[in-house]
């Protein structure tokens, strides 16, 4: 894998040929003004040239059902969040479906509290075996609402990899998820081993009285973000 | 240093049965790509009592989707990819005679029971070495399906393709036993 990285790096060829799904995180400045045409046209036209530049694959069937193939990768997924300012984020993070279709979510009952996050946590993970290509990193969500719980696991993963949650509580669950999931022996590549994951990354969001939504997005070691300011 | 036993397609029943999970092997010569929806064609085929764009008797399948070759390559990166999506169209095209796929992850149980019956194996490829794995590919070109773009069906010639025995013909499996050496508990 290190001798992969540094031909990817050297050569500027892909290091994993899924590129992935161009999935972009906009921080839009609540005082920048946008002109001419539409912010998503834009972010769509940079993913068509990114992907044919790069000569990276285009992976993006249009009709899921039919799957015909849109030819460019697009159309990207973009996630949109207002911030003080008169800037403009965008953080890039294409996301390979090796990964992401291990990836689950479920609705747990609040009764079944850490322990039963945890033991969603390790079934996933445990399912998943070498299919994600492990070492992997994993992303949890805890809390909000369905949609906000995938999409809190999602950002989780765009923390750089090891760098614990702020709060210490968590960070502290971050720790004790990490051992446990390396307990499992699943290992590089699924063959067996004590490093299944390099860091599991929890983000929390404030949930409803009757739900504690838990989901598990999952990244291999091929954990691609970049971003810029405007 | 563990030895790496070279193999060359087509595979004979004979080489193949003598294989043993955990074996390193080198892949030397033709190997088919072949995806989702490639697969999905070529049962269509099959259905339909029509013959299929290539002769799978004694080949293998790799699972691969490639990335655009730059200029002056032979292919762009070319790791594997997740094997179970395509265990629903296994077992037809190893009783057509197929002896062996590569890959990356678990397979379905009536994949490892269809490779003991057929006699063949599955490989798996380092998931996520793409850059390193296309210098082994020597020739690449699309055979079938070029409307499928990355799926299309490339013949590839490969060079001590580096590759692990995962399922053998006795029903073995890597996966079970490397996770079953270092699982700390029972989950």
């Amino acid at each position: 894998m290190i001798i992969n990285a540094e031909i990817a790096s050297s050569e500027k060829v892909p290091m994993c040929q899924d590129t992935g799904y161009a999935v972009v995180f906009v921080e839009l400045g609540q005082d920048v003004h946008i002109e001419g045409s539409l912010l998503e046209d834009a972010i769509n036209e940079g993913v068509r040239r990114g992907y044919s530049e790069g000569y990276l694959r285009n992976s993006i069937v249009g009709n899921p059902l039919e799957r015909v193939n849109t030819g460019d990768n697009t159309p990207a997924v973009i996630h949109l969040k207002l911030v003080p300012g008169d800037q403009m984020k965008i953080i890039i993070a294409p996301k390979g479906s090796g990964t992401e279709n291990m990836s689950a979510i479920k609705m747990l009952k609040p009764a079944e509290g850490i322990e039963g996050v945890k033991k969603f946590i390790l079934d996933t993970i445990k399912a998943a075996g070498p299919n994600p290509c492990p070492p992997i990193i994993v992303g949890v969500g805890i809390g909000g609402t369905m949609e906000k719980a995938a999409l809190i696991a999602k950002e989780a993963l765009l923390r750089p990899v090891g760098v614990l949650n702020p709060r210490p509580d968590i960070a502290k669950l971050e720790s004790e998820f990490l051992n446990d999931v390396n307990a499992l022996g699943i290992g590089p590549q699924g063959l067996g081993g004590i490093n299944t994951a390099l860091a599991v990354h929890v983000e929390i969001y404030p949930t409803h009285i009757a739900s504690l939504p838990v989901a598990v997005n999952i990244n291999c070691h091929a954990s691609r973000h970049r971003e810029a300011i405007l | 240093m563990i030895t790496k036993i070279k193999l060359t397609t087509p595979l004979s029943e004979q080489v193949v049965e003598k294989l043993r999970i955990g074996q390193k092997v080198l892949l030397n010569g033709v190997l088919y790509t072949g995806r989702d929806a490639t697969h999905k064609k070529m049962i269509e085929l099959l259905d339909k009592g029509q013959s299929l764009p290539v002769e799978l008797k004694g080949q293998i399948i790799y699972y691969v989707g490639p990335t655009p070759a730059k200029p002056g390559r032979v292919i762009g990166s070319a790791g594997p990819t997740t094997s179970g999506r395509m265990d629903i169209y296994v077992p037809r095209l190893l009783a057509l005679g197929l002896k062996g796929m590569i890959g990356k992850g678990k397979r379905a149980p009536e994949v490892i029971k269809a490779l003991k019956q057929y006699k063949a194996v599955y490989f798996a490829a380092v998931g996520g070495a793409a850059a390193l794995i296309s210098k082994c590919i020597k020739e690449a070109e699309v055979v079938a399906y070029p409307e499928l773009g990355p799926e299309a069906i490339h013949r590839l010639v490969v060079e001590d393709f580096p590759a692990i025995v995962v399922n053998d013909t006795l029903g073995g499996d890597l996966y079970e036993e490397g996770t079953k050496i270092y699982a700390a508990k029972e989950h």
